[in-house]
Formats: structure tokens, C-alpha cells, sequence
């Protein structure tokens, strides 16, 4: 059994690390798409086995349910991903926008990140999970410049500096954390691993673990994309690669959110220290309100849309600050709706720029009529991250809002107002985008792959009508673990 | 003897310290490099020490990797950039000394008075060690914020790692799997600023943050 389990998630890291070495070489665009796609494919089906070994212990690599939720989130994100991103360098290779040399490295970078998110959610042991989350943060800032225009290069070295800055405190946290563990578990291995500290949290040193939290917190905060550390944001997922928007958004953020919440359980773990949860109240709250009051002023789609994934991070992180089983079941199940629809919308944005040759709302208008599928699928995507019935997000952030009136009243206020501000805004901006008179059209037919956004928006519109009793369980007992 | 070793502890990580402010008013790209293998030299005699008290011997390792890549591969590197960039006798404008000084002196009283308290209970030595580590982390972040120099805000970014490093080698058998990952992050990460450095000059013909920041924000 252990050994069994063991082998799928080593795949899980080891499948995309392979890849990568593979598609460095790999000089034929297409055939490097079909292998980045078959990778991430095979990636995604090995993750999937996870649900039936259930959870184990390894030195390096543990599964346990609540990474269980993040893999498969993850690897089904990157999965689609990789189809839509085969459709999207087709069509960057024809304009010329990119060259072969670009594109080889682009994949293997691809994989990469892969790669280092499943070795950063799966890590056993704090230190490894530091690194994975260093090698992730890489891997995207050379992807972010890959346009090589003056705004790709200094949105990669913005998101690399602020990047960097991030980790080197979540760094130090770590330290502090192993010092805290030290006299309890003594020197070496032990001391940075899980499961040992864990079951021996509640005798560390509470004032360590406190100022451990707080670097912990701002660091890894950075990589969620909390204000004020979001600065890197909006740049990086404008400028990069639309599939790389997509991943970042829809993952990466998750990854980074991943590493707090493990910490947050250490400290709930321990009756003596800070309770973590007003750290990440103010700090999500802050993002929500921020964010939604930035959207007004954007006129570039897909910043819009990345200020929208500031929003909603701040929506999680708040909802894991406010706490308790129920908080915590819609905090998860927001970051999952938020995942497969951000990813859903920055798929239809990326074909959207690339048929009007522009990133700008204002010549963006009339999708619907020049380009119903995408124009539609737009509006879809919208409709569903705003929070309107009957799709996935409604339900979520229905379900945040309920649990903070019956635990703090007062919280939902500035919650409630934060949400509204954004719908008006984003609809808004929908409005004049998808609807009236069609601009003019770079191209009239672009080939895209229309199959994962509408697959996204499925699974979105399901989980709003309908939740299988056996994942609402499930997802109860992470909750419940999540304290 | 334990006295002994315990002080000459706390003069090495005292003196990096020392060597961040001398860091912070530097305003010669020339000298910043310079200062900087400097303290990338007491951090290899630091964590050699303490190498050496904690009969430690993965620890020279990670002395070796700061004395070789950080005292002399990196300034070397550096001072063939700047020069290649032509920007080697530029004098950098740092607003207001005195201040950023006392923002120094504040940083540094902050994380003692943080950190010391926080620390009580754990082995004296690895207690100054990490006080010290943060002041000259949050020491590099100052650096970081007043530079608009790319290659100024690389130097503070490894003066900030190099109080990881001390960090990571007070705190007593912490695995070597992450100081060696901290070193090798280190060169990664100097690698990749090295490409972009290239490009930024191909483009914009400078490394002036400041040209950089014209073209931030939305487009027009």
C-alpha cells in the first residue's frame, strides 16, 4: 500500500520533471504541444488515483486529504490548460509573435511549474516545500517575460523582486519555525517535517511560532497575491502568456494559499499562540476591498481580470481567517469554483486579444455578435465569477457570507460591500465588451479550442445545481481538519 | 571557552550587520560591489565559527559555496556587468542619508526588541544569531526600497539572503538539504537577474529602475 502510493505521488512529480527535460529539446512546436499535453494529461490521471490509495506517509512526499483536494484541482487546471495553450501558441507561432526558440522554452517551462507545484503541495517536510515554491516562482517569472516587449520584461522583474522578497521571508519564517521545534524534537530531520510537527505542536515555544506566523503570513502572502504585497500581480498576469495568466491565477495562487493554510494548523495546534485567523481577515479584507474599488479604473481586459483574482483570494483568505467547519468548507469550495472559473474566463480572454489584436476594453465591443462562442463564453464566465445564481461561485460565496453573519456579524459588512462593488464593476466593463456594435476584428476566425472553456463552465454550473453527497463529505472533513 | 566562542559569534554576525548599514550608503556601484564580497566574507567566517562550535561540519560546505559564489564569483560577474553596461563610475542618487541611517537604527532595535523576547527559551547562541539574522533582512529590504539601481536592488537582495544563510546556520542541525537549496537559489536567481539584465540593456538602454517605471501601468 505505502509503496503503491508512494509511486503515484513521485509520478506526480516526476512525470512533468521528465517532460520538462524532454520538450527542452523538442524544436517542433506542434509535437512539444502534443507532449506537453500528454504529460499534463498523464499527470492529471495519475493525481486522480490519489482519491482511491487515499492518504500515506513518505520521507519527502506525503498525501493527505486536504493536498489531495489542491493535486486534483491543480493537475485537472493544468491539464486544460495545456489544450488551450496548444490552440493559443498555434495561433502567437502564425502571427509571428513568438519564435520556435520561445515556444521550446516556453513548454519546458510549462512542465516545470508543474512540476514544482505538485512537489510544493506534496512536500513532507517544510524546507522542500520552501524550494518548491522558489523553483515555481522562477519557472513563471521567465515565463512572464517571454514577449521580450519593455511592459513583459519589467512585469517579470517587478513579479521577480516582489517574488523574491516573498520567499526570503517565508524563508525565515521557516527557520523560526524549526527553531521553535528544536528543543521539542531536537536537531536534524525531524524538526521541519509535517507529521512530527503536527502531533508536537502544542509544546513549541508559542512566542516562536507567533513571529514565525507573521513572516510566514506576508510571505507566502505575497505569492497568494494579498494586498498590499499584490503589486506584481496585475503586471504579471497582463503581460505574460494568456495560458500563463490562466495558471496563476487558477493555481499558483492556490499554491502559495496551500503553504498559510498548513501553518495556520500548526499554530491552531498549539493553545498558546496567536490565533491566526484575524492576520488573514484584515489582510483578505483588505484585498477584497481594494480590489474591488481597482476594477473601476482598469482598461487593460486582462489586468482586469487578474485585479478580480486579487478579489477573490482576499474572499479565501478571509473565509480560512473567519474559521470553523462551516468558513472553512466555503472557503475551499470558493477556491475551486474560483480556479475553474478565472482559468474558464482567461481562456476565452486569450483567443478574445489574439481575434482583436488588442488587450484594450475600449476596442473590444460587440464580441457576441462577431464571435458568439467566445463572446458567449465570455458573458458565461462573467456571469459565473461576479456570483450570479445558478452557477458554482453564487453558491460559495453564498455560503462565506452565511458563515460570517452566524460567527461575526459586523465582518460581513465590509464582506458584502467588497463583493458588491466588484459585480457592478466587472459587469460593467462585461457589458460594453460583449454587447452593441462590433469593433472591427484583427482576425475573423481565429482556431480555438473552445472544449476546456465550456468544460470549465460545466463543471462551474454543476457544482451550483448540484453537489455529489460523497464530495460534500469530503470536502466537511478537510474542513474539519482545517480547524 | 563556551563564553569565549559565544562572543566571537556574536562580533562575526555583529559585524555583518555593521557592513549592511556601510551598504546602505554606498552610492558607488564600484564600492557597493566591493562591500559587498565584504560581506559576503564575514558571513563565510560566521558561519565557518559556527561551523566550528556546532562540530557541524556540513556547515563549511555552505561556507565554502558564500566565500566562492558571493565573495568572488558574483562581485567579479558584477563588475564585468557594469562595465560592459558602462555604468561602473555612476554615482547613484539616495534620497536623504540621514534618514535612511535612522530607518537602519530603527529596523535594527525593532527586530531585537521582536526578536530576543520571542527567543527565550532556545540555546543563547542561535537567540543573538537570528536577531541579528532579521535586522540585516529587513536591513537588505531597506536597501531594496530606496535603490532604483537594478544592480543596486540585486546587491541588497543578496545582502537580505545572506541573513538567511546566517539564520539558517545559527539554528543548530538545521538540515543541510536547505542551505545548500538557499545557496543554489541564490545563483539561480543571479543567473536569471544576469539574462535579464542583458535584455533590460538591449531595450532600454539602461538599468535605471527609473526608465522603467515610465512604461508601468496601464498602456495608452
Amino acid at each position: 500500500m505505502s509503496s503503491n502510493l508512494l509511486l503515484i505521488s513521485n509520478a506526480l512529480v516526476s512525470v512533468p520533471a521528465a517532460a520538462a527535460c524532454v520538450l527542452a529539446f523538442q524544436t517542433d512546436y506542434r509535437r512539444s504541444a502534443q507532449i506537453n499535453l500528454a504529460a499534463s494529461g498523464v499527470t492529471f490521471l495519475f493525481a486522480l488515483t490519489l482519491l482511491l490509495t487515499g492518504p500515506e506517509n513518505g520521507t519527502y512526499l506525503f498525501v493527505d486529504d486536504l493536498n489531495i483536494v489542491f493535486i486534483i484541482l491543480s493537475t485537472f487546471v493544468g491539464f486544460t490548460t495545456s489544450i488551450f495553450s496548444a490552440s493559443y501558441i498555434g495561433h502567437e507561432i502564425d502571427t509571428g509573435k513568438l519564435t520556435s526558440a520561445n515556444v521550446r522554452f516556453y513548454h519546458a517551462m510549462y512542465q516545470a511549474l508543474m512540476c514544482s507545484m505538485n512537489l510544493a503541495l506534496l512536500a513532507a517536510n517544510i524546507g522542500l516545500m520552501w524550494v518548491a515554491v522558489e523553483i515555481a516562482t522562477l519557472s513563471t517569472v521567465l515565463m512572464v517575460g517571454l514577449y521580450r516587449t519593455p511592459h513583459a520584461l519589467e512585469a517579470a522583474w517587478k513579479y521577480f523582486i516582489l517574488g523574491s522578497v516573498g520567499i526570503a521571508l517565508a524563508l525565515f519564517g521557516t527557520i523560526l519555525v524549526y527553531m521553535g521545534a528544536q528543543p521539542v524534537l531536537g536537531e536534524g530531520y525531524d524538526g521541519m517535517v509535517w507529521t512530527s510537527l503536527m502531533q508536537h505542536a502544542s509544546q513549541f515555544n508559542p512566542r516562536m511560532l507567533n513571529v514565525a506566523f507573521v513572516f510566514l503570513m506576508l510571505g507566502y502572502g505575497t505569492k497568494v497575491g494579498l494586498a498590499p504585497m499584490h503589486a506584481w500581480l496585475p503586471d504579471a498576469h497582463a503581460e505574460g502568456p494568456t495560458p500563463i495568466s490562466a495558471v496563476l491565477s487558477g493555481l499558483l495562487l492556490n499554491v502559495a494559499l496551500h503553504a498559510v493554510l498548513r501553518f495556520k494548523m500548526l499554530l491552531a495546534a498549539n493553545a498558546a499562540a496567536i490565533t491566526p485567523g484575524p492576520l488573514m481577515i484584515t489582510l483578505g479584507l483588505a484585498s477584497l476591498i481594494f480590489a474591488a474599488f481597482m476594477l473601476y479604473r482598469r482598461d487593460d481586459i486582462k489586468r482586469l481580470f487578474a485585479y478580480s483574482s486579487i478579489e477573490h483570494m482576499g474572499i479565501i483568505a478571509f473565509a480560512f481567517g473567519v474559521g470553523g467547519p462551516l468558513a472553512n468548507f466555503a472557503g475551499l469550495m470558493h477556491m475551486a469554483m474560483h480556479s475553474l472559473t478565472k482559468s474558464a474566463i482567461f481562456f476565452a480572454v486569450g483567443h478574445i486579444a489574439q481575434v482583436k489584436g488588442t488587450q484594450k476594453i475600449a476596442d473590444i465591443r460587440g464580441l457576441t455578435e462577431s464571435h458568439p462562442a467566445l463572446g458567449w463564453g465570455l458573458v458565461a464566465g462573467v456571469v459565473a465569477i461576479v456570483g450570479l445564481p445558478p452557477l458554482g461561485v453564487f453558491m460559495s460565496e453564498f455560503l462565506v457570507v452565511s458563515s460570517t453573519f452566524a460567527q461575526q456579524p459586523l465582518l460581513a459588512i465590509p464582506l458584502v460591500f467588497g463583493l458588491l462593488v466588484a459585480f457592478g464593476a466587472i459587469l460593467l466593463r462585461l457589458i460594453g465588451m460583449a454587447f452593441g456594435e462590433a469593433t472591427e476584428s484583427k482576425e475573423s476566425a481565429v482556431k480555438a479550442s473552445l472544449v476546456p472553456l465550456y468544460a470549465h463552465l460545466a463543471l462551474v454550473l454543476l457544482a451550483g445545481l448540484y453537489l455529489p453527497p460523497h464530495l460534500v463529505a469530503w470536502f466537511q472533513n478537510v474542513a474539519r481538519l482545517l480547524g | 571557552m563556551e563564553h569565549l566562542s559565544l562572543d566571537i559569534a556574536q562580533l562575526l554576525a555583529g559585524a555583518l550587520v555593521l557592513v549592511s548599514f556601510m551598504l546602505l550608503y554606498q552610492d558607488r556601484l564600484q564600492g557597493l560591489i566591493n562591500i559587498f564580497a565584504l560581506h559576503a566574507f564575514v558571513l563565510t567566517l560566521s558561519v565557518a565559527w559556527q561551523a566550528y562550535i556546532q562540530h557541524a561540519p556540513h556547515l563549511y560546505v555552505t561556507a565554502g559555496i558564500a566565500l566562492i559564489f558571493k565573495a568572488l564569483v558574483i562581485p567579479i560577474s558584477l563588475r564585468t556587468i557594469i562595465k560592459r553596461l558602462r555604468i561602473h563610475r555612476t554615482v547613484e542618487m539616495i534620497g536623504g542619508v540621514g534618514v535612511t541611517m535612522l530607518i537602519g537604527i530603527f529596523l535594527t532595535a525593532l527586530s531585537l526588541v521582536v526578536m530576543l523576547p520571542a527567543t527565550a527559551s532556545a540555546d543563547p547562541l542561535a537567540r543573538e544569531d537570528i536577531a541579528f539574522a532579521l535586522a540585516i533582512v529587513l536591513l537588505g529590504l531597506l536597501m531594496m526600497v530606496t535603490r532604483r539601481n537594478a544592480v543596486s536592488q540585486i546587491i541588497g537582495f543578496m545582502s537580505l539572503e545572506n541573513g538567511l544563510i546566517l539564520a539558517a546556520a545559527g539554528a543548530n542541525g538545521m538540515p543541510l538539504v536547505v542551505e545548500i537549496s538557499v545557496a543554489f537559489s541564490v545563483l539561480i536567481a543571479f543567473i536569471i537577474i544576469g539574462v535579464f539584465l542583458f535584455r533590460i540593456r538591449e531595450r532600454f538602454d539602461t538599468v535605471d529602475l527609473y526608465h522603467l517605471d515610465r512604461v508601468r501601468g496601464e498602456r495608452n
